[in-house]
């Protein structure tokens, strides 16, 4: 006799109390504000924002701790809190030769107006772990303004920190940016992508892209697939005023600030016999403080622009549906992850055609070999 | 703080209201629109609880309120055109950029069906996305044979089960052969909502019309 | 030209609070009825209807972020919820059945979001949300079948560019599914496609059934009731209108043929039907029941029995 299983409902149930069970862990140690999430694992918070296109590090910060950690998931939770927020239009562009500038560095020139400023870097320290961090007290204390010299030093004479890439433009050494064509640009989460793309559809789907991903492909241009001859021209984190106009007041209005880091990639040069040799680029940009993803997204979108720089095409990196279609991580991980639904229809469908096969086989064959075949 | 004028932004003529809930109205006028072409031919009831300014009926408003919005521009046949309220009350309720040339037009709404255009001046989409093409509302009187300058069809296509006999007016005298010329573009082509006091039919670019 | 940042202000991303947000960070929030915003209902609604229109076509459309995963069924789910009104009842099932853990999932998302009246009858449902199967019960007239679909592009294992496949069904081009179905044959004696099993409809387009079994596929020729499919992570949208041509592929000399069970099913005797084999021990015990749940309680409730039946569903063995 059999009787069938029924309570999917309850299963749920139970499943979701022992996740909020697990979240919490052990109730004798004090619960994770989000504040300290927020102030603590600020990189988490920068790269929810990055990937899940949201600037907003308290939001950011609940959806890691709802998370338990899983940055993906927390991304995930972003998107679709993101979806469901009114959209008002677009904002004018940020200007980030206005930034009031965190960390600066170029590996193309020694000096240069503004100066290098390291800032807040992982560089150069020692990965020796639990040296100090993490334990009570054992920082030193660094006045915060230090971080902003170059900027106070600009602001008493030179104006706002130029970009390397500007300074190279002046010469006509790079290629110049394109041109803003004062469209609205074309947006992903409206309006679903057809291929190829244009350039504000690229960088918005690399800008959104999974940081692992992009960090593998940017790589792989490096070792030979699809090289690039990158140089970073610059890296700049800080803080950008957004801003938008609104029609019906008929003036800008300011938002307010948002944390940005730039890469600019300075990479092979071009030049045809019209045209003098200038160098070509390639451009990151990410919410927080991001760099490896920048740095990864400037080098993928040098690569996939191979057409129009009238360059071979081979590698990975440089193919736009492969490279583009593959990289949100919510998509990639609902897909990967639908395997564990059930799938027992399907199964059912394939098992009863091998039986038969094998069958089929079995007595074609005939008994003897197929005993023999058994062994 | 700058001096702020709101007075271009306040319209000079206040438009009708719209669908009396536009969550439901929008979903009800979507479903009848939604079988009409599932099922060619054969009308759904389509009651409407909106007054739009003249000559555009309470129908063609509601499917086009159901449809339409910023992302969908809009053109109006001359008579529409020639209303100045019909504009405002379209351009209040869906945001639809209204638009002169009927080749740009995703939307158009024909209140004077016998004076129509012909189909090859409107959008028929592409061989890789024939959905990029126009949906027609016209205005009709009925869906009979009584109707004014009525037209008998007969349907077959999918949606249809077997062959089906159609009549509506006012239609022009040689429909049927602007709707075979429409399907032989297949799968590019125009999609026609008929609209009719109280009622929907659909005519997908899918149907096979002949003359009954 | 807006002012320069203030050097001295604080960095934004790290308040310099550290007192903990008071209460719920967020208020409440109330989502528009079915959970989609109109604007993007009328998106969706229009992509229906140039679906309709051309029976088998692929119409792409803005898909948004849902609150489940991508592949978990948010292209269905933006179908229905565009598509449902106050007096809809809900119906949906995963593997045929309306009490597995998506199938429950996602009604309980409608009934939260919508508050529509749901059933696990086939009969009483106005839309069907299905994810692999079609029901044993005949549909009617005026229900919709929704499908979740993962991979909407037939050709996507021959051809994985969009690109590409794009232009082949614009030329109509489908060369390609018939050379695949054929290399089964030549190797393994049979077409080795047992669900996902590819159509063509109306004459014209080839489409993914979405991967019910192809003993499904009968269902969708002529069918009164109006079949839409969503694909949310590959935001496309297609349709079968009602009394439409379904045409399973195949050849003159290896016709289209459905699976057939040996035994009925365990718990009410149907046969025709499509079944779920369920291990019963580590000794090769198994048996075979209804797939449909539905069906399977309506005929025990009718007084219809298999050899292992063992009382009304929920009923202690």
């Amino acid at each position: 006799m059999y009787v069938a299983a029924k309570g999917g409902e309850k299963a749920i149930r139970n499943a979701h109390r022992l996740l909020a069970k697990r979240r919490r862990g052990n109730p004798n140690l004090p619960d994770i504000t989000l504040a300290q999430i927020a102030q603590q694992l600020t990189l988490a918070v920068d790269r929810v924002m990055a990937e899940g296109s949201l600037f907003d590090p308290e939001l950011a910060a609940l959806a890691v701790k709802q998370a338990r950690g899983d940055l993906i998931e927390a991304i995930f939770l972003i998107r679709a809190f993101r979806t469901t927020l009114p959209r008002f239009g677009a904002s004018r562009p940020v200007d980030t030769a206005a930034m009031l500038v965190r960390r600066r560095v170029s590996a193309t020139f020694k000096d240069l107006p503004g100066g290098q400023l390291l800032g807040p870097t992982f560089d150069y320290t020692h990965r020796l772990l639990g040296a100090s961090a993490g334990v009570e007290g054992q920082y030193d204390e660094v006045d915060d303004a230090t971080d902003h010299v170059a900027v106070l030093a600009g602001a008493a004479g030179a104006g706002p920190m130029p970009r390397v890439t500007d300074l190279l433009g002046a010469d006509g050494l790079i290629e110049p940016s394109p041109a803003d064509a004062g469209e609205e640009p074309f947006d992903i989460t409206r309006t679903p992508v057809t291929y190829p793309v244009d350039r504000a559809t690229r960088l918005q789907t690399l800008a959104r892209g999974d940081e692992g991903y992009l960090l593998a492909l940017g790589y792989s241009t490096q070792r030979g697939f699809g090289r690039t001859h990158p140089f970073v021209g610059e890296i700049r984190f800080g803080d950008v005023e957004v801003s938008f106009f609104a029609e019906e007041l008929g003036f800008e209005v300011s938002l307010g600030t948002l944390q940005l880091t730039e890469c600019q990639m300075v990479t092979q040069f071009t030049g045809t016999a019209q045209a003098p040799p200038q160098f070509t680029r390639g451009y990151g940009l990410v919410f927080g403080q991001c760099e490896r993803k920048a740095m990864s997204m400037a080098l993928v979108e040098r690569s996939l622009r191979w057409a129009e720089l009238g360059e071979e095409k081979g590698a990975p990196a440089q193919d736009e549906e492969f490279v583009l279609a593959h990289s949100d991580n919510v998509q990639a991980t609902g897909f990967v992850e639908h395997l564990k639904l059930p799938h027992y229809v399907d199964f059912q469908a394939e098992l009863d055609l091998v039986r038969r096969m094998r069958a089929e086989r079995a007595a074609e064959a005939g008994p003897e070999a197929f005993e023999e075949a058994a062994e | 703080m700058p001096d702020i004028s709101f007075e271009s932004a306040t319209p000079s003529y206040v438009p009708a209201a719209g669908f009396g809930d536009p969550v439901f109205g929008a979903q009800a006028a979507f479903r009848a629109v939604m079988w009409a072409l599932s099922r060619p031919g054969r009308p759904e009831p389509l009651p409407v609880d909106l007054v739009p300014p003249a000559p555009l009926s309470a129908e063609a408003a509601a499917v086009v309120l159901a449809l339409c919005d910023h992302e969908t521009p809009l053109w109006l046949d001359p008579a529409l055109a020639a209303a100045p309220e019909v504009a405002a009350f379209l351009r209040f309720h869906t945001g639809a950029p209204l638009v002169a040339e009927p080749g740009a037009a995703r939307f158009a709404i024909v209140s004077n069906p016998l004076d129509m255009l012909d189909f090859s001046v409107f959008a028929a989409g592409s061989p890789d996305y024939p959905d990029a093409s126009a949906t027609l509302v016209l205005q009709l009187d009925g869906f009979t044979p009584q109707a004014p300058a009525a037209r008998a069809l007969r349907l077959e296509g999918p949606g249809v089960e077997g062959a089906l006999a159609f009549a509506a007016g006012p239609l022009p005298a040689d429909i049927a052969a602007r709707l075979a010329g429409n399907r032989a573009l297949f799968p590019r082509g125009v999609d026609l909502i008929l609209t009719a006091p109280g009622a929907v039919a659909g005519l997908p670019r899918s149907v096979v019309a002949r003359e009954a | 030209m807006s002012a320069a940042p203030d050097p001295a202000a604080p960095d934004p991303a790290t308040p310099e609070s550290d007192a903990a947000p008071a209460g719920p960070l967020l208020p409440e929030l109330a989502y528009n009825f079915a959970y989609l915003d109109e604007q993007t209902k009328r998106m969706i609604r229009r992509a229906i209807l140039k679906a309709i229109a051309i029976p088998g076509y692929q119409v792409p459309f803005a898909a948004r972020e849902m609150p489940m995963p991508y592949g978990w069924g948010t292209g269905g789910v933006q179908v229905t919820a565009a598509v449902l009104g106050p007096d809809d009842v809900l119906k949906v099932i995963d593997q045929g059945a309306d009490d597995t853990t998506n199938a429950v999932a996602i009604r309980g998302f409608f009934e939260k979001t919508a508050g529509v009246a749901t059933t696990t009858r086939t009969s009483e449902a106005s839309v069907i949300q299905t994810r692999h199967r079609i029901p044993e019960q005949p549909l009617t007239e005026r229900q919709i079948l929704v499908y979740q679909v993962p991979i909407p592009e037939p050709l996507r294992f021959l051809e994985p560019r969009e690109t590409e496949t794009r232009q082949l069904h614009a030329l109509a081009e489908y060369g390609l599914v018939h050379v695949k179905l054929y290399e089964d044959i030549a190797r393994h004696g049979h077409i080795a496609t047992t669900y996902a099993y590819p159509v063509e409809v109306a004459g014209r387009y080839v489409m993914d059934p979405s991967p019910i079994p192809k003993f499904d596929n009968p269902k969708m020729d002529d069918c009164p009731a109006l079949q839409l499919f969503g694909a949310g992570r590959e935001k496309r949208i297609y349709a079968i209108p009602p009394h439409t041509r379904v045409r399973s592929l195949d050849f003159d000399d290896h016709p289209f043929r459905v699976q057939r069970f040996a035994e009925p099913c365990a718990m009410c005797g149907a046969r025709g039907v499509y079944l779920d084999e369920v291990i019963l021990d580590d000794r090769g015990g198994r048996m075979f029941v209804c797939s449909d749940t539905d069906h399977c309680e309506t005929r025990q409730a009718e007084g219809h029995h298999g050899g292992m039946w063992g009382g009304a569903p929920g009923a202690a063995a």
